[in-house]
């Protein structure tokens, strides 16, 4: 797999399907995590008749709608790591087999505890972030698909196709209530998972030897120098 | 009853009694509704009664609370009267049964070597499985293995309440005697589960009715609960339901929004979680239930919800660590304390780039 990557020239990186994927579903993700948040601490109504109002409907709406678009995307992005470039594949494969990634993967984490005074160059992930994505994104975002659909058909009713689909995850895993806690759980782990994966990209931008946030808007890997 | 060269119907009984004919056809159409069959089931119902055989029922008691049985007497329709003394042969219930000691047992026994292999067998409560089943003795033996022995013979299974479905307040932690719901002791038998804490009578009287007019069990979920009953969630058919919509919800038990009747949702209702048929069947021959009531639902009838934490919070406590935490208090750390790291490496980050680039000047 170690293919021989070239640092002295720009690499076309993320193509713009994998461009387009990532910026709507980070919208996707702050929209379910703000209508998340309010359909567990919902915003009171007081006046008027029920009949008035349909805030608690819209919010639900509008959390079902992002819900749909998280996972109608997930299942584009798979299908482009099928058909995209080779760096389309890393979100859903690290190459835990390979000694030279692991060995990449821990001069990354001696970059981050400022052990080493440079870190290494990546046409794609580096082996850190691959791994990150992986575990957060992509295992974290499965779960919230899941769990999450499982609660929404519960709402469509039984022999709805969220049901039948992922009905079997609401008794798995210990009743709906304990479905709703681990839903809400899984949230503040995406949260984290932003809070992590924006400070990292930035500064990476700014401290790596190689452009990350703006490979994110036109697709091209930048290197800042010209060494291996 | 066994001299008659016949066995007794249903309908034989029900006539012996003094109920009309045509009191007998408004109860199977009110029974075919009930359990939201068609109007051609009338027919089908009033044809089972007149020609079966009664079915006899079983009916055990293990570690429980006879909430069950209780709710069970209150049935206002059908009413328990005609089923517990005409349609079903209820030859054993140890609360309800005018005999005692060495006669119940014998009637236990009398039945089921008489109707072997086609009597009912209704579970109210649990066994306890700790120090051999100990913790519960009925007529002089640890209920566990009544309970085995009685199941052996049964064509099926009825577990009544949250007990026998899924080990209710006796099983929650610690569980120190080990109580544990049926269909982990009863593995080779169709199991009914009606949960509830206690169930609605209507629906123990319709799970019964079904069983004996048509002699199947009636549909069953996943779970092993009867779906007529336990398809829809409590917060699918609330009259409140479009306060939740509206966005209007009650905060302080004694608020406006209290007054006025508003969405229990706030303060903890588990209507949206539990399934149960408590908004559409209601209590005590229909006059209300707990949300109707002003107290939000608690979650009687689905598993382990004794320990999920206050029935008043809507974020629910989880106590995985033994700490008092919800998913937000959980979040709100987690996410604080990431977020300081991330402050502190950027700061380190940032002065070492400005060292960095002071050596590379000089």
């Amino acid at each position: 797999m170690a293919s021989i990557e070239t640092f002295d020239r720009p690499v076309y990186v993320y193509e713009k399907p994998v461009r387009l994927w990532h910026w709507i579903n980070a919208l996707a993700i702050v929209v379910l995590a703000v209508t998340g948040y309010l359909i567990a601490w919902p915003p009171v109504v007081t006046a008027g008749e029920a009949s008035d109002h349909y805030l608690m409907g819209y919010v639900r709406f509008v959390h079902f709608s992002a819900g749909y678009v998280l996972a109608v995307g997930l299942i584009g992005r798979a299908y482009w790591a099928l058909v995209g470039n080779r760096y389309a594949r890393e979100l859903f494969a690290p190459r835990l087999h390979d000694v030279h990634w692991w060995q990449a993967l821990l001069h990354e984490v001696r970059w981050y505890l400022f052990l080493v005074e440079e870190p290494g160059k990546h046409a794609g992930h580096n082996p850190l972030a691959g791994l990150a994505m992986f575990l957060f994104y992509v295992l974290g975002s499965l779960f919230m698909i899941t769990t999450g659909f499982a609660l929404y058909g519960e709402g469509l009713g039984a022999g709805s196709w969220a049901a039948n689909a992922f009905g079997w995850v609401l008794p798995a895993l210990g009743g709906s209530q304990q479905v709703h806690s681990l839903h809400h759980l899984g949230m503040w782990y995406l949260v984290i998972f932003t809070l992590i994966h924006v400070y990292v990209a930035v500064r990476e931008q700014h401290l790596s030897r190689q452009s990350v946030t703006t490979t994110m808007i036109d697709g091209w890997r930048v290197w800042k120098d010209d060494r291996p | 009853m066994a001299t008659t060269a016949r066995p007794d119907t249903f309908y034989d009984v029900m006539r012996r009694q003094g109920v009309t004919r045509r009191s007998f056809l408004k109860f199977c159409g009110l029974t075919a509704s009930a359990l939201a069959l068609g109007p051609e089931f009338i027919g089908t119902i009033a044809h089972a009664m007149e020609t079966k055989p009664r079915t006899p029922v079983l009916w055990l008691h293990g570690l429980e609370c006879t909430c069950c049985s209780e709710s069970f007497i209150r049935s206002a329709h059908p009413l328990a009267k005609d089923v517990v003394l005409s349609m079903l042969s209820l030859d054993y219930d140890d609360t309800l049964m005018a005999a005692a000691g060495f006669q119940a047992e014998a009637m236990l026994e009398d039945t089921m070597q008489k109707y072997k292999g086609r009597y009912i067998l209704a579970v109210e409560g649990n066994p306890p499985l700790n120090e051999d089943g100990m913790f519960c003795i009925v007529g002089g033996k640890p209920f566990v293995e009544r309970l085995r022995y009685a199941a052996k013979d049964a064509a099926a299974v009825i577990a009544w309440g949250s007990c026998a479905s899924n080990g209710c307040v006796q099983a929650a932690r610690p569980n120190p005697t080990q109580a544990t719901p049926i269909h982990k002791v009863i593995t080779d038998k169709p199991i009914i589960k009606v949960p509830g804490c206690p169930p609605i009578a209507e629906v123990m009287t319709g799970v019964v009715t079904y069983m004996l007019a048509f002699d199947k069990i009636p549909e069953l979920d996943a779970q092993g609960r009867p779906k007529m009953f336990y398809g829809q969630r409590i917060h699918d058919k609330c009259y409140r339901r479009p306060h939740f919509d509206a966005g209007q919800f009650v905060e302080q038990w004694d608020d406006e929004a209290a007054r006025k009747g508003y969405c229990l949702y706030k303060v903890g209702c588990k209507g949206p979680t539990t399934y149960n048929a408590c908004s559409t069947v209601r209590w005590n021959n229909g006059v209300s239930f707990p949300i109707q009531s002003g107290h939000g639902c608690i979650g009687c009838s689905e598993e382990n919800f004794w320990d999920k934490g206050s029935f008043y919070d809507r974020v629910t406590e989880l106590n995985t660590f033994g700490v008092e935490a919800n998913a937000d208090k959980v979040g709100l750390v987690a996410a604080g304390a990431v977020g300081a790291g991330i402050a502190a490496h950027a700061a380190i980050s940032i002065a070492k780039k400005k060292d960095h680039e002071k050596e590379t000047q000089e």
